[in-house]
């Protein structure tokens, strides 16, 4: 199994350990629910160096790694986007950098980066530029919660807490650099830190020493469900079509880009979509489980949590459409039980960003 | 932590006698492997199962994991203060029964392990 820079870190604080895409990676080091709340109250580490990192270089690389995306690439900020194939689903998300004019930085998910940097290597043919898959070179960290920037403010000596939510710099630390951005996967105002491997225990200790509770991969995942921000493999994945999984905010059809041709014509045509649903009795709703109305199986539930300081069971659905309606009641498969559910919007958290 | 007194299953379940009566609940080793526990899914009084049969489950933030009956029986209780203490199999696994049967095959407490074999089997 691949292990991160931290690894050893991870084993220290004896943590619940775990195998995700491939990686060796810490599940929970005291608690899922204290971790979360944590990061709600406080402010938590998460080891995100699984993550993966291809940099496009040359040129082209803003005309390219704009023909790859679904979003219009803004230089100032960080751009949220989608990857899609030629049959307009989604390879993948993905976070764009523009690091230079010349210089663009895709940060992708672990278990998607060999197949992604395959994609753009391929794709890559018909421009001016250079593609390099630097995922093993590169650490991150992300550090969220309401106390994020008075940890990050003790952790570099720039000043970084005038960052805006999406947008990023880099900054020095130790004898190089980092990049410091003000993104997370929480709902919580934070940063992710991207450094060098040989600076990762570094950056880890300060950060720890500056206050923050080192949290799992368990906890990301309930702050980012809450948060109601999709996770490829459940929200979003190659069978999903964009507008099904309320992608919209994330695509720019002003512009051309892989998958855009075949993404247009299925616009309106969906049959699916995303909804939100709250359990009528308490129980723990689980990706997989299947959603009916009666009798009639009419889509799953893509995640669901029992979640801390929320007393109702929720998930996160792909049902067909006609069933979406706010207060339609259905039913959720629980081992041998129907479970009883309503249809719901999808604020289950009022997600607290650096505006 | 183990208790001496009880007998255990392969599957993590802890069983204590009380004459044609048991008790069952989840062993230490079992709640700590799953974490924080959110939610226990009971049986209803009167169901009858087999021994190895799936009687509920219990639920931890991350993971469903379903327990088993060590010994055929037939649910003549169930510990309702875990619906809204789930966490008590966190805190008090040894102290915290989930359900309580009337046994319909005694003899099959024999084969169930004994301290030290449980003990043997979790190192």
């Amino acid at each position: 199994m691949l292990q991160t820079p931290l690894h050893h870190k991870h084993i220290e604080l004896h943590a619940k350990m775990a195998e995700y895409a491939g990686f060796d990676m810490p599940i929970s080091y005291s608690n899922i629910i204290e971790e979360h709340l944590a990061v709600r109250h406080h402010v938590g580490v998460f080891d995100v160096s699984h993550m993966g990192e291809i940099l496009i270089e040359g040129k082209d690389a803003f005309a390219f790694a704009s023909f790859l995306v679904t979003n219009k690439i803004d230089p100032d900020k960080v751009t949220y986007a989608l990857l899609l194939n030629e049959q307009g689903y989604p390879l993948d998300d993905l976070l764009v950098y523009v690091m230079k004019e010349d210089q663009i930085l895709l940060v992708v998910n672990a278990g998607n980066a060999l197949k992604d940097y395959a994609w753009i290597e391929k794709q890559a043919k018909s421009f001016d530029v250079s593609t390099r898959n630097i995922s093993d070179r590169f650490s991150q960290l992300a550090i969220q919660g309401p106390k994020a920037s008075a940890c990050i403010n003790d952790i570099v000596k720039s000043h970084v807490t005038d960052l805006i939510f999406m947008t990023f710099k880099v900054v020095p630390y130790a004898d190089k650099y980092v990049i410091v951005s003000r993104t997370g996967y929480t709902g919580e105002d934070g940063f992710e830190v991207y450094c060098h491997n040989e600076h990762a225990d570094q950056l880890w200790d300060d950060t720890i020493k500056a206050g923050a509770t080192p949290c799992g991969l368990g906890a990301r995942d309930t702050l980012r469900f809450q948060s109601v921000l999709p996770l490829y493999g459940h929200e979003i994945s190659e069978m999903i079509n964009p507008f099904e999984a309320r992608l919209s905010f994330a695509l720019d059809v002003d512009h051309d880009f892989i998958g855009k041709e075949a993404l247009l014509n299925m616009k309106d045509q969906n049959t699916s979509i995303l909804v939100g649903l709250e359990l009528l009795e308490k129980n723990v709703p689980r990706q997989g489980y299947a959603v009916y109305h009666d009798d009639m199986w009419i889509g799953w539930v893509t995640t669901g949590y029992l979640l801390p300081e929320t007393e109702k069971p929720l998930a996160l659905a792909m049902i067909k459409k006609e069933y979406s309606k706010f207060g339609t009641e259905l039913t959720i498969q629980i081992r041998k039980k129907h479970v009883p559910c309503v249809v719901r919007n999808r604020k289950f958290y009022q997600k607290n960003y650096e505006r | 932590m183990i208790v001496k007194s009880l007998r255990y299953s392969e599957s993590h379940e802890w069983l204590k006698e009380e004459g044609n009566e048991a008790y069952i609940g989840i062993t230490d080793y079992a709640q700590e492997t799953l974490g924080a526990i959110v939610f226990v899914d009971l049986p209803s009084v009167g169901d009858t199962f087999l021994q190895g049969d799936v009687f509920g489950a219990v639920e931890s933030v991350k993971a469903a994991s379903d327990i088993y009956l060590p010994v055929s029986g037939t649910i003549v209780e169930i510990n309702q203060r875990l619906t809204d203490q789930p966490e008590l199999l966190n805190d008090d696994p040894f102290g915290s029964w989930i359900v309580k049967i009337e046994l319909s095959n005694p003899d099959e407490l024999e084969a169930l392990l004994n301290s030290d074999a449980y003990e043997a089997l979790t190192k």
